[in-house]
């Protein structure tokens, strides 16, 4: 199968909804002729024009807004907020309106929108572009939230985002874009709250989202050396999310590991945390372990960054510390 | 002037050398804003700064070698490492931050204002930030907040034509960003950016009047980047037009000051030596200092 990087992945998936769907449209800062912070709409302007690929002004709260109105009145906007950490200004309207609409008035509107953003540290630029903040949308009944870590989920996933009649919040991670991997040239779709075994394992169950399902295939890859045989699940959408594959996986390994870059307090990892316990505490045979992000802000010097964002290293620590007792 | 256009160029000569982290936005042609408006403020007066902040945070008299260690990553920076090269603050000078949220330091102006206001002293805030910044949320309301509060802030927007890569025309419908004080209740004056006695004579009766306790005035500068947003060289980016470059490119506001007299060439050799040697020894501190420990990650999260 051809390979095609994470951004090119996205920028196929908004070029065939676009093909397909007229009322599809992107709105976003910069997103038109210079094709986006992270070069993901290069080019798109050219074939859809300026209608369609609209540029924006540095308006946040305007951006989700103007989407919102757009999806409840029948567009099927996507909107991008050039930084994750940067939604908190349109806070809002992702949370109080976007999330509400359709349970608050009783079902009588739909607001089939998708706010992509990506999240995440890794490069360098310090507390206010490097955050990872699915939590807060876990946290907003109403959002749906998808987390993809490959090509192949990001093409798939973002179509199936730009179909849905929900809200979705897209988190796209800014490490993974030149990252290439498997993408069939065929239409596709993942459909949401479906699981992914990124490897087979028998005798623990990493769960890890976004870039941290890298670092977790590294760390597995290095157990195996060591005789330790780890699975590895990407739930890629976390809500809603799939906690039957997660269930099964425990009961097969016994034993589980939940990496997220995001940090430990009220993180991702704390739910998905009590979910194993909620499914599967019967089959546990040690206690779960979390390797997050520390919970501080994420530091600029590259010393105090890779101390805050957990690597192989600590993953493999904590694996070792349930399988071997160590 | 002279020693942002120095700290800038080196700057932007060591991110080429891999010597800093992560990204830069350089502050090189605007020079003349920092340098009019600051001095105009005492040391006790405040500023807010964006992420284009180091001229910003030279002008108000910032120390080059902990910025410089700052932009390194080094633990003798002024954020210890934390911060970088968006984020340079000095609180013992005023300097309340620079901030990679854009529009984020309008309203912390305005909160200095009123506690200016509430402490009962005449201290200022002098606010920059960028034309696209004008678009955000936080600029109509804290122009609003700091006109019906009379409160002690100047609003210095620094027209530089571009937000990232948006122009001035597609992102704005009125001629003039100072056009808009006028819907807030206070005064928008528009400026020759590259002039810094322009700059200076209009902030010095903002300075007045907010000090006289009469409230907040909106000054807008127009300017030029001439490095483009970040990383990016303006000119060679396909976003902009060659010529404009090269218009802006000429009006050099260090230049335009020594032509008009203003300064007499041999001083203006003897500052160029001087901040030259200022700058290196910046340096020579910055490349010297050690980079934190992995675990100083964890200081600081709370007071
Ligand atoms: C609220 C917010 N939106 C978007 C960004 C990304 N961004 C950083 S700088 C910038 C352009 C800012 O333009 P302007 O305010 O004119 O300042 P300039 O860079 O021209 O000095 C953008 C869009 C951000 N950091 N914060």
């Amino acid at each position: 199968m051809r390979e095609i990087t994470y951004r090119e992945a996205l920028r196929e998936a908004l070029i065939e909804e676009m093909r397909r769907d007229e009322r599809v449209f992107l709105l976003g800062e910069d997103i038109g002729p210079y094709g986006g912070a992270f070069q993901v709409t290069q080019g798109l302007i050219e074939e859809f024009g300026p209608e369609r690929v609209r540029d924006t002004p540095i308006s946040e709260s305007a951006i989700v807004g103007t989407a919102v109105g757009a999806a409840m009145t029948g567009m099927r906007p996507v909107a991008e907020i050039m930084f994750g950490d940067l939604t908190a200004l349109a806070m809002d309207q992702i949370c109080n309106q976007a999330a509400k609409i359709h349970y608050m008035f009783g079902g009588q509107a739909n607001v089939p929108m998708v706010l992509r953003t990506p999240f995440g540290g890794g490069v360098n630029i310090a507390a206010h572009h490097s955050q990872s903040l699915e939590a807060w949308f876990m946290h907003t009944p109403g959002l749906e939230v998808a987390t993809p870590s490959t090509p192949y989920d990001a093409k798939g996933l973002l179509k199936t985002a730009i179909r849905r009649d929900n809200p979705v919040i897209f988190c796209e991670h800014k490490v993974l874009y030149p990252k290439k991997g498997p993408v069939p040239e065929e239409e596709y779709t993942i459909p949401f709250g479906a699981a992914d075994v990124k490897r087979e394992g028998g005798d623990i169950t990493i769960i890890a989202t976004l870039n941290m399902v890298h670092k977790a295939l590294a760390a597995a890859d290095r157990l195996a050396e060591d005789g330790v045989d780890a699975e590895v699940i990407d739930p890629r959408t976390l809500v809603p999310l799939d906690r039957k594959t997660i269930a099964e996986s425990v009961m097969k390994t016994h034993k589980v590991v939940i990496v997220t870059e995001d940090c430990k307090t009220g993180g991702v990892s704390a739910e998905l945390m009590a979910v194993v316990m909620e499914e599967a505490f019967d089959y546990l045979d040690a206690p779960i372990k979390r390797v997050a992000g520390t919970d501080t802000p994420i530091p600029f010097s590259p010393p105090l960054e890779g101390f805050v964002i957990p690597d192989e290293d600590r993953i493999i620590r904590a694996v070792r510390e349930i399988v071997k007792g160590e | 002037m002279v020693k942002i256009r120095f700290f800038e160029d080196k700057a932007y000569e060591l991110f080429s050398q891999n010597m800093i982290p992560g990204t830069l936005h350089l502050y090189a042609g605007e020079e003349a804003v920092a340098a009019g408006v600051c001095g105009n403020l005492r040391i006790d007066d405040y500023i807010t700064s964006t992420h284009r902040g180091h001229g910003h945070c030279i002008a108000k008299g910032g120390d080059l070698k902990r910025m410089m260690a700052e932009l390194m990553g080094k633990k003798t920076g002024y954020c210890k490492g934390k911060g970088g090269s968006m984020h340079i603050a000095d609180m013992s000078i005023g300097i309340l931050g620079a901030v990679g949220i854009v529009g984020a330091g309008l309203p912390i102006a305005v909160g200095a204002g009123l506690s200016a206001k509430l402490r009962g002293t005449d201290q200022v805030c002098a606010c920059f930030f960028g034309d696209g910044a004008a678009n955000n949320g936080t600029f109509g309301e804290s122009l609003n907040m700091a006109a019906i509060w009379k409160l002690p802030v100047i609003f210095v927007c620094e027209n530089n034509l571009y937000a990232m890569s948006v122009p001035y025309s597609t992102a704005f419908a009125v001629k003039n960003i100072a056009d808009r004080a006028a819907g807030y209740g206070m005064p928008g004056i528009v400026v020759d950016g590259m002039d810094v006695v322009e700059v200076y004579r209009a902030t010095r009766e903002a300075v007045e009047r907010a000090r006289r306790g009469e409230g907040p005035t909106l000054i807008e500068c127009k300017t030029y980047r001439w490095r483009g947003h970040s990383r990016l060289k303006a000119h060679e980016s396909k976003l902009y037009d060659p010529k404009e470059y090269e218009i802006w490119r000429r009006k050099d506001p260090i230049n335009i000051f020594r032509e008009r007299g203003y300064i007499e060439d041999e001083m203006l050799n003897k500052i160029e030596e001087e901040v030259a040697s200022e700058i290196e020894e910046a340096v020579r501190f910055a490349v010297e200092s050690p980079f934190p420990e992995p675990e100083e990650a964890l200081d600081d999260v709370y007071a």
